[in-house]
């Protein structure tokens, strides 16, 4: 899910909630996240392959 | 407000009859004082000051006095058990102890009562501790200012249109007012750091994992901390030891400050500081180099990241904490913690799982950061105390917002779990105090490194 589509759900989902106060909150979230993915430590989980991972558990 | 010149080793904003523990501890061993006289004469303090500083949720008045005559009677029969025997102390009221309620703060836990101590709390009362009370704190810990509590707001004992800082605010506020000689608080963010440098105290954020948080209201459970406001770092030496289970706490030796290797992380971590705050860190660092310590500059390069991974680890594990209630009362919280956890809920798994590999990251920058260092060293608090209902406060030029302010300095360790202590800095014009933080890879390491660093900074 991008975060443009997840903001847009959270926000409808916060009016459904009758939440609107929420709106800044999760604005402010989503630039956050979109920091977050930005990161340099996310470059492989944001691959599209997913990684192999070394050890496998289960 | 003081007319005395601020500055390092400027006298105490404020100190009152108030000394430390291991002061105290020295004269009711000696029998010179007694419990019930300092009990009282803090239950005193708390009649006088707290109807206008509000740092107590709960007075214990009734069973701190019996806990005062048993040390007294203990230690007259030659039964003297350490440095914490007849000494009033309090507690955050998110920990729990048995039979008072643990209010968190909060409306939603009315009604609470602990069946038991919180291991913490069961290890101060059998190092012979008196509870004088549980105080005051942001609700469920979730904020830096103690602005939203049920219970109303701490001010600031120096200045009552200031907040002292929080979470643990009413437990900073107490001690500064002499309502006892030092409390325990948590700290997932800073939440011990922020108020006790905003009130010129020592505050200890042990190392992760190493004080046990049964029966301690969580936050998130990989950032939470639980450790002492006090007066000194000896102080925080013996609770240290007493929350650790250490049943006889060894002297605290300080180090050599000849030598003593600090690294200063400048960068990111320098970038927003008020001009006073800067000064008085700059002054300790003349200080301290003046005295023989080697400072030299150290690089955390993921830093300015520490913001974004803090709020994607620490408000999912909130909001797993508080779901059920956030769906039964959520009423019964106040307006912005309610929203603060509810936002929490659309964080998304993988943005978690993001962020732990960022936490990662960091505890290998700040591991490299120690290597062959005795401690890094930086301001705790950006700005001074931040006034009461203030959403923003200036910084230089800039106007930034409190919590990001406020947290800046102090949540990178909660992400790492590196040990981590404020200590008094000096204070501004204003007579506000300012803290230096010192972070380290081991707690007794770092309160020797801090005891000696301490003597520099604030002669007592």
């Amino acid at each position: 899910m991008t975060i443009a589509e997840w903001l847009e759900n959270a926000l409808k989902d916060a009016d459904r909630r009758n939440l609107p106060a929420l709106a800044p909150l999760l604005q402010g979230l989503a630039k956050s996240t979109i920091a977050l993915r930005a990161a340099d430590w996310n470059l492989n989980l944001s691959s599209e392959l997913p990684e192999t991972p070394s050890t496998h558990v289960g | 407000m003081s007319g005395d010149p601020p500055g390092i080793g400027a006298p105490r904003p404020h100190r009152g009859e108030g000394g430390t523990v291991a002061e105290l501890a020295r004269s009711l061993q000696a029998r010179s004082a007694t419990s019930q006289e300092v009990t009282e004469r803090c239950l005193a303090q708390i009649g006088e000051r707290d109807p206008s500083i509000n740092a107590f949720i709960t007075v214990l008045a009734d069973d701190a006095r019996e806990q005062a005559r048993a040390a007294d009677r203990d230690i007259a029969a030659g039964r003297y058990r350490g440095p914490l025997h007849g000494v009033p102390i309090s507690l955050k009221d998110l920990i729990d102890l048995r039979g008072m309620p643990t209010t968190a703060a909060s409306r939603v836990r009315r009604g609470h009562v602990a069946a038991h101590d919180a291991v913490v709390s069961a290890r101060l009362r059998a190092a012979g501790a008196v509870f004088v009370g549980k105080t005051n704190l942001h609700e469920f810990a979730l904020g830096t200012t103690n602005e939203d509590s049920a219970y109303g707001p701490v001010h600031h004992p120096l200045d009552p249109t200031r907040s002292p800082g929080g979470s643990s605010g009413g437990s900073a506020a107490a001690i500064l007012a002499d309502m006892c000689y030092a409390s325990i608080g948590s700290d997932t963010g800073g939440s011990i750091r922020i108020p006790s440098a905003a009130c010129g105290l020592v505050g200890l954020k042990p190392a992760f994992g190493e004080i046990p948080l049964d029966g301690v209201v969580p936050l998130s459970t990989t950032f939470d901390h639980v450790g002492p406001l006090c007066r000194s770092v000896e102080d925080a030496a013996i609770l240290y030891q007493t929350l650790a289970g250490v049943s006889n706490p060894a002297p605290l030796k300080a180090r050599d400050l000849n030598g003593l290797r600090l690294g200063v992380p400048r960068g990111y971590l320098f970038a927003v500081l008020d001009p006073e705050i800067a000064a008085r860190f700059d002054e300790a660092c003349d200080r301290l180099t003046t005295a023989g310590a080697i400072l030299d500059e150290v690089a955390i390069p993921h830093a300015a990241d520490a913001p974004t991974i803090y709020v994607h680890v620490a408000l999912p594990e909130a909001a797993a904490c508080h779901a059920k209630t956030l769906e039964s009362h959520p009423e019964d919280y106040t307006a912005n913690v309610r929203l603060r956890l509810e936002m929490a809920r659309y964080i998304l798994g993988e943005d978690y799982v993001r962020a732990m590999r960022g936490r990662d990251v960091l505890i290998s920058e700040v591991n490299a950061a120690l290597h062959r260092r005795d401690g890094v060293l930086l301001p705790t608090l950006p700005v001074p105390a931040v006034k009461l209902g203030a959403a923003t406060v200036s910084v230089g030029a800039t106007e930034e917002p409190v919590r990001a302010v406020t947290l800046r300095l102090t949540q990178p360790f909660n992400i790492t779990g590196h040990p981590a202590i404020t200590m008094p800095c000096g204070r501004t014009h204003d007579g506000l105090p300012a803290g230096a933080q010192l972070v380290g890879m081991d707690t007794l390491a770092l309160l020797s490194v801090a005891s000696a660093i301490e003597k520099v900074l604030q002669p007592l």
